[in-house]
């Protein structure tokens, strides 16, 4: 995801006019203006629009503040738990040569494509009452579904290409002399990865851990399937944003949208940050 | 580390139900627009089995869509109880086991302990003197109500139209169904829930009438007390019905039955009937009745067992593929 804004414009491009120059600086605006900037700016309008006062008392009621505790509490368990799998298999795929490589990079990189809802009602059918494990886990009365594990789960699904589409790209660029390097200078397994493959990939890793993180916070299709909806046990900030604009509390649906667009503010931030890091 | 995080973490979630079986709790799980109803019946029904059995009760509540509710329940949603705004889809439970085939018998009025219709709000001052279903086909009047299609609100008023225009036309299908056709032509825009309907009436400005149930008119005319809008009833409407049924599976394993039953009774007590009645939901107890008399003027109600033969033969006639919906709706 790379921007084309700090690369020298029009070097190879026959040099447009100035008015076709200023007409498309100009539309470009318009258009970010229209589509991006005042929607944004309409959400936080309407939420401050009842005053500070409204807006504590929509964010601090309990059903809002227990959503929003849900959901961080997903994305710590989710980001840390892709970081892990996305070296994982990052590494399996940059280092080693095995049959079914370019099948396991395109399995992991399925839920890219596929449709939130579509892996909500997979797990649905599949940890249901009547699904495959579904019965086997009611026997053990193991709650999956409809409590925090399942919405980790579906959480895990969509955000399972994050971190190793970030970090693979680069182990395979720098490739495996510095590593090997290691290994002859009597170097452990720990020690290679720690000293030398974790430092060289950092920043592709935070980077793709902030990705994680923002899309785990957003998750609503698939969350909304498998959540049950129970309020103050499983409804994650997106689904109260939605219950509480079902309800006509308008200021309430906003005030918890702002907050969860601060959020992704923030997470905007940091990715900006984290970008110019790794130039 | 990591595994330690999620494993907490799920141990966290599994400990849940655990910790909290120290009192009954039930979990009730309803529509999507019942939240400030059950708001308020909660915590009155709390405090009456307090004084009844010395025991404290939770009641968690869960909305959503009422079939989606259901197939959530199919899949091992834990619920105690559903009180749900369509029979149908209790049906589902019942086939799938979960309650019991009898549960219509379970409680009075047909395990219904509310009811509502279709009805009408319009604008300040009715200024275009909306009084009944046949001002909705007239060429200067502009109507709001959901797609029948996805909303089962929209539905209701589907039949209520048709009932009516079967009563007038002397139970002539073919007139009602151009009654019905004429109503769908003075839609401007069909939205694909009630909510969201009524928020294009009352927040758009779009329309002289929207026709939603009639706790939901009582209920926005509250909201938007500075707009004025005026409630109107016709002089037929269909009878909606709010069935309630213990799941009683699952309360069967969590031990849960008596309170579940108890929760669903003081729906029908007097207390209950008020807070429904307080919520523009008619009821049947005669002294909550009368005492919310000037709530609720007189209405024909026709019911779909009468008038169209039940929801099984409705569902293949009316509303599956093809059906006479289709056909009146298909140039929308």
């Amino acid at each position: 995801m790379s921007t084309t804004g700090t690369s020298a414009p029009g070097a190879l491009a026959p040099r447009p006019r100035r008015g076709v120059e200023r007409a498309l600086i100009g539309l470009a605006l318009v258009l970010t203006a229209g589509f991006v900037l005042v929607p944004l700016l309409y959400i936080f309008a309407r939420a401050f629009g009842a005053g500070w006062g409204a807006f504590a008392h929509n964010v601090l009621d309990p059903g809002t503040l227990h959503a929003i505790g849900l959901t961080a509490l997903v994305a710590v368990i989710v980001v840390p738990v892709n970081m892990a799998f996305g070296i994982a298999a990052a590494w399996a795929i940059a280092r080693f040569r095995f049959p079914g490589r370019k099948a396991l990079l395109t399995l992991i990189e399925i839920p890219f494509s596929i449709s939130p809802i579509i892996a909500g009602i997979c797990y649905l059918l599949l940890y249901g009452r009547n699904g495959l494990v579904g019965p086997w886990l009611m026997a053990l009365d193991l709650k999956v579904l409809f409590a925090l594990p399942g919405i980790v789960l579906v959480t895990l699904f969509v955000t399972a290409p994050f971190v190793m589409r970030e970090v693979l790209p680069l182990m395979q660029a720098q490739g495996s002399e510095q590593e090997e390097a290691a290994v002859t200078l009597g170097a452990s397994g720990w020690q290679i990865f720690r000293r030398v493959t974790l430092p060289n990939i950092r920043w592709a890793l935070l980077y793709g851990a902030v990705l994680c993180g923002a899309r785990a916070v957003g998750e609503f299709g698939a969350v909304s399937v498998v959540s049950g909806m129970i309020r103050g046990q499983t409804m994650t900030l997106p689904l109260q944003i939605e219950l509480l604009f079902n309800d006509l509390n308008i200021v309430g649906a906003f005030a918890a949208a702002a907050v969860l667009t601060l959020l992704a503010l923030v997470v905007l931030v940091l990715k900006a940050a984290m970008e110019a890091r790794r130039r | 580390m990591k595994h330690r995080i999620v494993a907490a973490a799920l141990a966290l979630g599994l400990a849940f139900p655990a910790m909290a079986s120290a009192q009954d709790k039930i979990l009730n799980v309803s529509y999507d627009i019942s939240r400030e109803l059950f708001q308020q019946i909660n915590p009155a029904f709390a405090k009456a089995w307090k004084e009844q059995t010395g025991r404290d009760v939770s009641v968690d509540q869960s909305h959503a869509g009422s079939s989606k509710q259901a197939r959530a329940i199919l899949e091992g949603l834990p619920a105690d109880v559903v009180t749900f705004n369509q029979v149908t889809d209790i049906d589902v439970l019942a086939n799938g086991g979960l309650v019991d085939k009898t549960w219509r018998e379970a409680f009075p009025n047909n395990a219904s302990p509310y009811y509502s219709l279709p009805s009408f709000l319009v604008r300040k001052g009715n200024p275009k003197a909306i009084k009944d279903w046949d001002d909705l086909v007239r060429a200067d009047v502009k109507v709001i109500f959901p797609n029948p299609k996805t909303s089962g609100n929209a539905r209701y008023t589907y039949l209520a139209a048709y009932a009516y225009a079967l009563e007038k036309y002397g139970h002539d299908d073919a007139k009602a169904q151009d009654f019905v056709k004429k109503l769908f032509a003075n839609v401007p825009v069909f939205e694909t829930g009630g909510r969201a309907a009524t928020t294009t009436f009352a927040e758009k400005d779009i329309g002289d009438v929207l026709v939603t149930f009639e706790a939901e008119t009582g209920g926005i005319s509250a909201l938007y007390a500075d707009k004025g809008f005026e409630r109107v009833t016709p002089s037929i409407s269909v009878l909606a019905e709010f069935p309630v049924a213990v799941v009683s599976e699952n309360a069967k394993k969590a031990k849960s039955e008596e309170v579940s039953k108890a929760y669903l009774n003081f729906l029908y007590a007097p207390e209950g009937q008020r807070i429904l009645a307080r919520n523009y939901y008619r009821v049947n107890d005669p002294a909550v009745k009368a005492e919310f008399a000037d709530r609720f003027p007189e209405v024909k109600l026709v019911t779909v067992e009468d008038e169209f033969g039940g929801w099984d033969k409705l569902n293949k006639t009316h509303f599956a593929e093809g059906g006479i919906l289709d056909k009146l709706f298909a140039n929308q």
